[in-house]
């Protein structure tokens, strides 16, 4: 097939999966929390249970008027939001949502993921900058700081699913876990668990917390931290840029629980099931098991208060960190071992 | 080429490498409108990075003139303003009013009326640490104990508003007792206000859902190492600051001083009722939040008593019915939720005070901000002030 | 005191809190679909004031001792029969203008209370949102509407 016209498909599938993935994300954060609070949560908007409540709060966003303030610097102001957005919307180029279903299978695409993924935050960092505003600088420098706290532990969380497999690419990750191997053995009868989950649980819980951070939610939102800084970063967004960053969060939250179900719950893998039928079923299982995350995700922001930004910093480089290393040594050693 | 000193280019090197990351201070104004400052408090804080080197408290923003307006009005009217000054204790705020001028012109309230101020009292205490229980966690990042404690504190608000008419302004105390009728006039002359019809009962289960919602939010928010984290250490008054700086109410008794006027004075029937007084020991943020949490299940204690020990009787003391006060001065104080609370008023005889002085708690509780938020990260600065409980009506008056 | 500080277990007290909040999620939730469903707001709550005019003798009684002076009452007087055949011509004022400003009002009740020939009631009706500040101007015929929803005083606790 024509490469330009490939091209255009994939792109047009993988935005016609995250946005609306997003929305539904977006749309448990508001009925969810609502409920935990005793709420009822969202109940005009498209009839029943007010599911088009994201939908229209992105119009409410679109009449909204783009305010640029004085003291920013304009250009990179307004490029800030599709920077986030588009970090975030590039990793979905390397998830596998089925056998054959992945826009470009890399082989380093553990590298391309860790790569991409970390260009939101210097579109965060643009736009705390850019803003001419004292408290979206703050916002800004703590996500920078954040970054660099929280992308180590969450590549060396990466790097025992790698040794593991013996592999970078996503999909060579996932037949890994399909394959139902046990450090070389293979009991089958515990495969019904996605086999990650259990021999790096250790690199699971790393990676969800650094994602978390990363993701900047409760309880590492201190980029935000509406009660210190009143919306750090978007402080001074409003309109469409606003809705850019609104979307690229949820969108950022989307893709980090795919890659996360990737590595650690066999993506779109079931037991017992053919390739021709996980062609069909893909999806459906990947974005059940991203809703699933995502839900822990929101459950933990709206029960826990957020830390300081130096605690985050002693427990990314205090604790995480060695845990990770001693992750890798002990997959290391397994893997010579067995 | 001149050669240098290699001690003297060392030092060179070193001056220009701290010229280049020298970090001026910069000023950061916080408020008057922000998130957290409860209204309308504006800091000017000179910060360095993330510290806050110094920090300015500029009120009055929410100045009403409350003092200026009591010298123009009667003493009915008066006590419909003053339940505005911290308007999460509405009820709290007309006792100690309406007691000095109930001392000026030498009346006392019959009991039944003193239970019932006690009873509401201590609900619009139980409100307002309710309204801690939710903002400051919320301060910290955490949105669900807010919703929690607010469903309880609707429960709460309701009951005044069956006793009262109003939730937040009750209106309902009045000089010599509590509000007699509906309305005067023929038809219902005799229509006394009394509590309405199972109120007592309903304040019993009411302080059973409250004493639940304190189960829960010990475990969604004081067992949590986040919250603790956040807490434990941070804005430390130790006791002899808290008296240096006039704290009172639940910041004073979290700095150790057991000290509460419904104990050390009796201008309610405090004393034939079974409470204690919780203090904390350290004086951080922990334990001004872990005091108010005491404070909350203890005022459910009381109001469990006094339900069950109300007396009956006459709502009401003889009082002219144009009031007017004899010449004369008085100062009564109250423990209100947010600590000390006490009018002077000054009158010269006649339908109006000559002079209204207000002592309100956060007021002087807010004093100490400038020392205790000296060398403070922002976060924690968000943290003391929070936890430092101050209604900004109360403040500026 | 209650609830020492330290936690046994590490991270128990998260689990704690996260239990709560579970468990809420399942449980009914306390309010209401607000303009499908209402709250109905106890008998004495102060929402708006209903006037009676016929009980109304312009004694200006509650317009003097408002705090904040926000009812505007105007009349006169109209010669009435007399009741009697021979009798003296009776003297009957009759109102004008009868305005509050709820704008204005701070529903302290006092114009409630003060009033002695019981005119004025509270009524707990509270849906009279405007979009302009004028039209919280309620005039004598719409606060004589109100005299329908004022309810029955609540039974007392004995
Ligand atoms: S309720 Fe108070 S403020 Fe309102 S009209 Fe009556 S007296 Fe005036
Ligand atoms: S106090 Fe009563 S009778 Fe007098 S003017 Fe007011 S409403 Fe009419």
């Amino acid at each position: 097939m024509n490469f330009w016209l490939l091209l255009v498909i994939k792109v047009v599938v993988i935005l016609g999966v995250v946005l609306p993935a997003a929305l539904v994300v977006i749309y448990i954060e508001l009925k969810v929390p609502a409920r935990m609070q005793s709420r009822i949560g969202p109940y005009f908007a498209g009839g029943k249970y007010g599911w088009a409540q994201p939908l229209a709060d992105g119009l409410k966003f679109l009449q909204k008027e783009d305010l640029v303030p004085d003291a920013a610097d304009s250009s990179v102001y307004k490029l800030a939001p599709y920077v986030v957005l588009m970090g975030t919307v590039g990793t979905f180029v390397i998830i596998p949502f089925g056998p054959d279903l992945v826009a470009r299978d890399l082989d380093l695409g553990i590298f391309y993921l860790l790569a991409i993924s970390s260009l939101s935050t210097l579109g965060v960092l643009m736009a705390g900058w850019s803003s001419g505003n004292k408290y979206s600088l703050i916002g800004g420098l703590r996500a920078a700081a954040q970054l660099i706290a929280y992308e180590l532990p969450l590549v060396l969380a990466v790097v025992g699913v790698a040794i593991q497999a013996q592999t970078l690419s996503l999909n060579g990750i996932v037949d890994a876990q399909a394959s139902w191997e046990w450090f070389g053995s293979s009991p089958e009868w515990l495969n019904i668990v996605p086999p990650y989950l259990i021999l790096q649980i250790v690199g699971f819980v790393i990676f969800a917390t650094a994602s978390l951070a990363e993701l900047s939610r409760i309880p590492f939102d201190m980029p935000i931290a509406e009660s210190e800084l009143t919306m750090g970063y978007l402080t001074e967004y409003s309109g469409l840029r606003f809705t850019m960053f609104f979307l690229g969060e949820y969108a950022g939250m989307v893709s980090l629980a795919a890659v996360a179900s990737t590595l650690f719950l066999g993506g779109y893998w079931l037991p017992w099931v053919g390739d021709d039928v996980l062609n069909v079923l893909g999806p459906g299982v990947l974005l059940t098991k991203v809703l699933l995350l995502s839900f822990i995700f929101i459950w933990l922001r709206w029960t826990f208060p957020r830390l300081r930004e130096d605690q985050l910093q002693t427990m990314a480089w205090k604790w995480l960190i060695p845990a990770s290393l001693a992750n890798i040594l002990a997959t290391g050693l397994l893997k010579v071992v067995f | 080429m001149t050669q240098l000193d290699p001690r003297v280019a060392m030092h060179l090197s070193d001056a220009a490498v701290s010229v280049e990351l020298e970090t001026p201070d910069m000023t950061l104004n916080i408020g008057p409108q922000h998130p957290s400052t409860h209204g309308v408090l504006r800091l000017v804080a000179r910060v360095d990075g993330e510290r806050v080197e110094a920090v300015e408290p500029v009120i009055g923003y929410m100045h009403r003139g409350y003092e200026k307006l009591a010298e123009v009005r009667t003493y009915a009217q008066t006590i419909a303003l003053v339940n505005r000054i911290d308007w999460v204790s509405g009820f709290a705020n007309e006792i100690p009013f309406v007691i000095a001028v109930e001392k000026l012109m030498d009346v006392e309230a019959p009991e039944r009326a003193q239970y019932i101020r006690m009873i509401l009292t201590e609900m619009a205490r139980i409100s307002s640490h309710l309204i801690f229980m939710s903002s400051y966690p919320l301060e910290l990042g955490a949105a669900t104990p807010l919703m929690h404690a607010f469903r309880e504190r609707e429960r709460i608000l309701e009951l005044i508003e069956g006793v009262t008419g109003g939730r937040f302004h009750p209106n309902f105390n009045r000089v010599g007792g509590v509000k007699p009728a509906a309305g005067g006039g023929s038809a219902t002359k005799k229509l006394i206000q009394d509590l309405p019809a199972g109120f007592l009962q309903q304040a019993r289960d009411a302080m059973d859902k409250v004493l639940t919602v304190c189960d829960d939010l010990d475990d969604l928010v004081t067992g949590n190492e986040v919250f603790q984290a956040r807490t434990i250490g941070v804005g430390v008054v130790p006791r002899d600051k808290a008296l240096e700086y006039g704290l009172s109410g639940p910041n004073l008794r979290a700095s150790g001083v057991g000290f509460d006027l419904r104990k050390a004075e009796h201008i309610l029937p405090y004393d034939g009722i079974d409470f204690e007084i919780p203090t904390g020991e350290n004086g951080d943020c922990f334990d001004r939040y872990i005091v108010r949490l005491a404070e909350i299940r203890q005022a459910a204690r009381i109001i469990q008593q006094a339900v069950d020990r109300i007396p009956s009787g006459p709502l009401q003391a003889k009082v002219p019915r144009v009031l007017k006060v004899p010449p004369g001065q008085a100062y009564v104080r109250a423990e209100n939720p947010k600590g000390e609370m006490g009018y002077y008023i000054v009158s010269e005889g006649g339908r109006v005070p000559y002079r209204v002085k207000i002592r309100s708690a956060s007021f002087s509780n807010l004093s100490i901000l400038p020392w205790i938020l000296e060398n403070q990260l922002i976060p924690d600065l968000v943290a003391i002030m929070g936890s430092l409980d101050f209604v900004l009506g109360d403040v500026d008056r | 005191m209650a609830n020492a500080r330290p936690n046994t277990f590490p991270f128990r007290g998260l689990a704690k809190g996260l239990k709560v909040t579970l468990k809420t999620l399942f449980k009914r939730p306390v309010t209401v679909h607000y303009p499908l469903e209402k709250e109905v707001p106890v008998p004495r709550a102060r929402g708006v004031i209903a006037l009676d005019t016929e009980a109304c003798t312009v004694c200006m009684l509650c317009a003097r001792e408002c705090p904040d002076w926000c009812i505007y009452i105007e009349g006169h007087k109209e010669m009435m029969p007399p009741a009697k055949e021979g009798g003296r011509a009776r003297a009957r004022a009759t109102l004008d203008r009868f305005d509050i400003d709820y704008a204005l009002c701070m529903y302290c009740g006092i114009c409630v209370e003060v009033c002695p020939f019981d005119a004025l009631f509270w009524s707990p009706d509270h849906e009279y949102s405007e979009y302009g500040i004028d039209g919280m101007l309620h005039d004598m015929d719409r606060l004589t509407d109100w005299l329908a929803t004022v309810p029955e005083p609540p039974p007392l606790e004995a």
